[in-house]
């Protein structure tokens, strides 16, 4: 159903180093006035939208977690279904998308409570709900509903959010901090996602304003700058050194892009990361800062997966701790955090609740922020009450908080552990080596392919990674995405796998894999 | 110290962009409410934020989905009738994982089925359900089609005026052109295809290509319902001109008079048979926001496409992957309104009883509110056929626009700032959807309880005839 994202993907990273080389579909979007042939004609028979006629920086985009891979995934689950055992699998296992709650991972039980109250707040005046619900999540969700207007949850909020849920947020982020966060900063949107394109949206005034993208990358934001019409400004993290950022690389990356006529706007730093799961150390991260400050670009920072640490060595810092502890407040540096309900321990991603706090900005450019969000009038409320939730969780003494805390120390614990089982299975095999998962819910091997299985990926038009990934799903039913939907240092090849499946899975995933990997590299040894 | 992202160099696209109906007037609403003001919010279609109660049985059904544990749990009949639980299970069952997991990036299977056969149901015509894709509202569906379509500021979307301004903050946003074609008030708002004719011709001779046009039918603000002459006239100008249709039909179900009861641009097209039906590009758009279900917040919709082709409907698909799916919830309102509850079933009555109180009071609103405007001096006002909002025209005297000027205020604006401060009644000026030049109106919605309408209508009769009888020249009103 959708080609395949390499080749494209290669021509976006490199074409910040070629703007020349840039495809025609997007610089013909300045001259369509004039290349009437671009401009279909009335009288001819072709409809007015066809793929020749639709926005060249839609066909532009890609996004490979949802790609090729996850359509051939679909195509043989249709065939077991229809005829079992015809495959040497009795099941796909989706381990392309940080999406837990699909592979079994239950939600925590307080959150749900109270998000149902919320939906249903007719049944808390009822004595038998008492029965069936805990009575703090009874407390708490007359607590959410006294801070939206008329208890109306199906009303639209304020822009940015109902204003008490961004009250709690703050006093969540402060706690978490230690300094504090004022309610005006925070937008609630539905997902982290849309408020990175609406940051993008902001940013990018032409192709020639560029965003600092770490490489390999999760692929919201390539795809985000391409839909925008930007350039996306690759700076490499260092697998040799556990995927670790360098300050001379952004240094070096900058000056290239200057030196091609962009202007580089902002930096995207994800911590922890993704697909590559490295928790930034401090000091890097003071260093990262100053960079900002110094370069004048906007700090972007990821931190959807700040609650999932998998290392005692490491600790989740924001970004906005680290500027605050520097010295740096509002007028020293612009920076926009990004958290979300999807991943975590809570892991709700069919939730779509998230928030960007956004500071360092005039008032004239708050105002414009605003603007955007007000067109789409709020994000989803019950996703808002669940954001407000993971920012203030039950407290020691809540009645709720032995059952919540057991279920997120369970949940955790677990990802650890699934973490190092993959991270050894995969860095035992031949020519296969892994970086630990210190963070996130991604293992992201490098596989060293023999020459003749990348001729084999030639010949069939397919990337390297990608053929490894196809057979890989047809000998085991197993689902991950090709590094080159990420990007890589060219000529080397990855593929990023979630932590996910449930841990009575994960040997059989263990087995399956090393089987397949023995047989593909006997297969293609030189 | 200058800092990295500055006014001065910000996308111009976002700067011209404007949305009256969270803008100045709101912000001014807001103010005033925070200093103790008692303000009645009318300046957008929000039904729960102005007393309209959520129908039951669809919060029952999400609640025991966000709560599944409560299935297992024998006293969970106490709160929640038998159809309510089996419902929430026949959800559950549609989903991998639960509300929780993200879906399918088009929506759960399941509910687009659920959404095809309604269609089907409504219109006489099978609907397929991999044409049907669920979205965060449909304010994001109607972004992601205009996005696709825009390539640049020569590609042109005609759209009425007046018009819900998302289509023009959209438009703005993805760097086109917004073409108007200007509605007729002394016609109920009627459509001319030849004023769309003149509309086109005047942007092609500048050069632009028109891509698509948007119906909104049930009209925002202006609340016509289109008749089937009319939308026939529309798809054969959409054949001739080679355009791709954008029905935005949220308002379906609001219908106040009996005329002309809803027809959907799809059905209508697929009447009219081959040629037009297998040619005419069509998406039409709904949500579970209005309606008499009024579920905003909960951001559910839907469009559905017609005669694209399938390589542009991967495009949308792999666009709608970015942001990876739209929340199960909502999805959920979805599948549980094109799929209510049914005579016979347990909850049935109630349902029944909830929404005809709902719509059959919304009919009684729509003429309170278009009678009530019309009692007033220099205010003349169509009849509010359908959606959900009135749109009265108001004569302002010149002496009253000169004041506006002298304040740096729009005429409109300085009008309804004032209705404000002595009425606390939050409108949005007609300035924010698009009217002829020297012709002004405000919009307001038919929304506030119907207990509250006489009162309200007699705070604005009351500063309405007061502010005119400030304004006007000793020898009254005189036609510009």
């Amino acid at each position: 159903m959708r080609r395949f994202a390499t080749e494209r993907a290669k021509k976006l990273i490199s074409s910040y180093y070629h703007p020349h080389q840039r495809s025609l579909l997007s610089s013909s979007r300045y001259s369509s006035r004039f290349f009437t042939s671009v401009v279909p004609d009335p009288s001819a028979m072709s409809p007015p939208v066809t793929v020749d006629t639709i926005n060249p920086k839609v066909l532009k985009c890609e996004y490979a977690v949802r790609g090729e891979i996850v359509t051939q995934a679909q195509n043989l689950q249709q065939e077991l279904q229809a005829k079992p055992g015809s495959h040497p699998f009795d099941e796909i296992l989706y381990c392309n998308i940080g999406n837990p709650q699909s592979l079994g991972q239950q939600p925590i039980t307080f959150f749900r409570e109270v998000l149902a109250l919320c939906d249903h707040p007719s049944i808390l005046d009822r004595s038998e709900t008492q029965g069936l619900f805990s009575a703090d999540s009874v407390q708490r969700a007359w607590q959410i509903l006294d801070l939206i207007p008329g208890r109306a949850t199906g009303a639209y909020s304020h822009s940015q959010g109902v204003k008490g849920l961004r009250d709690h947020i703050a006093a969540g982020i402060e706690a978490r901090d230690g300094f504090p966060a004022n309610p005006n900063d925070i937008f609630l949107t539905d997902g982290a996602s849309p408020a990175v394109h609406m940051m993008m949206q902001l940013l990018i005034r032409s192709e020639n304003d560029g965003i600092l993208c770490p490489i390999p990358q999760y692929p919201l934001y390539s795809a985000s700058i391409a839909l925008h019409g930007g350039a996306l400004v690759p700076y490499y993290l260092d697998e040799a050194k556990g995927w670790g950022l360098e300050i001379s690389e952004l240094q070096k990356q900058l000056k290239e892009a200057k030196s091609k006529g962009i202007t580089v706007r902002a930096l995207v730093v994800i911590n922890p990361g993704n697909p590559t799961g490295q928790v930034l150390a401090e000091d890097n991260q003071r260093a990262i800062v100053e960079f900002c400050k110094k370069e004048n670009l906007v700090l972007l920072a990821d931190e959807v997966y700040q609650e999932n640490i998998y290392v005692d060595e490491k600790k989740f810092h924001s970004f906005k701790k680290v500027s605050r502890f520097m010295g740096y407040g509002e007028d020293d540096i612009a920076l926009v955090s990004f958290q979300s309900v999807s991943k975590g321990y809570y892991g709700e991603c069919g939730k779509r609740g998230g928030y960007m706090e956004v500071t360092g900005f005039s008032a004239d450019v708050r105002e414009q922020i605003y603007k955007v969000a007000s067109v789409n009038l709020c994000s989803n409320i019950s996703g808002q009450i669940l954001a407000s939730l993971v920012m203030n969780p039950p407290k020691v003494g809540d009645e709720s908080y032995e059952s919540y805390i057991a279920e997120k120390d369970g949940i955790l614990s677990s990802l650890a552990r699934r973490a190092k089982t993959l991270e050894d299975a995969f860095n035992s095999l031949e020519g296969v080596t892994c970086n630990k998962a210190e963070g996130a819910m991604y293992l992201f091997p490098r596989i060293h392919l023999p020459q003749k299985a990348i001729e084999a990926a030639k010949a069939l038009k397919k990337a390297p990674d990608a053929l490894y990934a196809s057979r890989l799903l047809e000998a085991t039913g197993i689902v991950v995405v090709p590094g080159s939907g990420f990007g890589q240092v060219p000529g080397t090849w990855h593929f990023r796998c979630t932590i996910l499946p449930q841990e009575d899975k994960i040997p059989a995933v263990v087995s399956r894999l090393t089987a397949f990997h023995e047989a593909f590299m006997g297969e293609f040894r030189d | 110290m200058s800092m990295g992202l500055e006014y001065e160099t910000l996308n111009e696209n976002v700067k011209k962009v404007q949305y009256a109906v969270r803008g100045e007037l709101y912000l001014r609403a807001s103010e005033l409410q925070k200093e103790g003001k008692k303000i009645i919010f009318t300046n957008v279609g929000n039904p729960h934020a102005l007393g309209q109660k959520p129908l039951t049985f669809p919060r029952q059904v999400v609640a025991l989905c966000q709560a599944p544990f409560l299935l297992d749990d024998p006293n969970v009949e106490l709160l929640f009738p038998a159809d309510a639980i089996a419902r929430a299970k026949h959800y559950l069952s549609l989903t991998s994982g639960g509300l929780g997991a993200y879906s399918d990036s088009r929506g759960l299977p399941g509910i687009r089925k659920e959404i095809a056969e309604f269609i089907g149901r409504r219109d006489g015509y099978p609907s397929d359900p991999e044409l049907i894709f669920l979205t965060d509202g449909a304010s994001k569906g109607v972004m992601q089609i205009l996005n696709a379509t825009i390539r640049g500021e020569s590609d042109g979307i005609l759209v009425p005026v007046p018009q819900y301004p998302l289509y023009s903050a959209t438009i703005s946003l993805c760097g086109g052109s917004l073409v108007p074609y200007y509605l007729e008030e002394t016609a109920n708002w009627g459509l001319d295809v030849n004023q769309l004719r003149q509309s086109v011709s005047k942007a092609r001779s500048n050069g632009i290509t028109i891509r698509a046009m948007v119906i909104i039918n049930p009209g925002n603000p202006t609340g016509q319902c289109l008749s089937e002459a009319n939308i026939r006239e529309i798809l054969h100008f959409c054949y001739q001109e080679k355009l791709v249709l954008l029905g935005d039909e949220v308002y379906q179900q609001n219908i106040y008079q009996d005329a002309r009861p809803f027809l959907s641009a799809r059905k209508t097209l697929l009447d009219m048979g081959p040629p037009m039906s297998q040619a005419v590009q069509l998406v039409s758009f709904h949500t579970v926001s209005k309606g008499y279900w009024g579920e905003c917040g909960q951001r559910g919709g839907y469009f559905e496409m017609t005669n694209i082709p399938p390589k542009v409907v991967d495009e949308i698909y792999k666009v709608a992957s970015i942001s990876l799916s739209p929340n199960v919830p909502g999805q959920i309102f979805l599948g549980l309104m094109v799929n209510p509850p049914k005579p016979g079933d347990i909850s049935y009555l109630k349902f029944e009883r909830e929404s005809k109180a709902i719509l059959d009071s919304l009919r009684r609103r729509a003429h309170i509110m278009t009678d009530g405007f019309n009692s007033c001096r220099n205010v003349v006002c169509n009849f509010t056929e359908g959606a959900m909002y009135s749109f009265p025209q108001i004569r302002l005297p010149p002496k009253a626009i000169e004041a506006a000027k002298r304040v740096g205020k729009v005429p409109d604006v300085f009008y309804c700032l004032k209705l404000l401060e002595a009425t606390g009644i939050s409108t949005v000026p007609g300035s924010g959807f698009g009217q002829k030049e020297g012709v002004f109106h405000l919009r307001t919605t038919i929304l506030p309880a119907e207990e509250d309408m006489p009162a309200i209508m007699e705070s604005f009769k009351k500063f309405n005839d007061e502010f005119m009888e400030q304004y006007e020249d000793h020898r009254g009103y005189s036609r510009m």
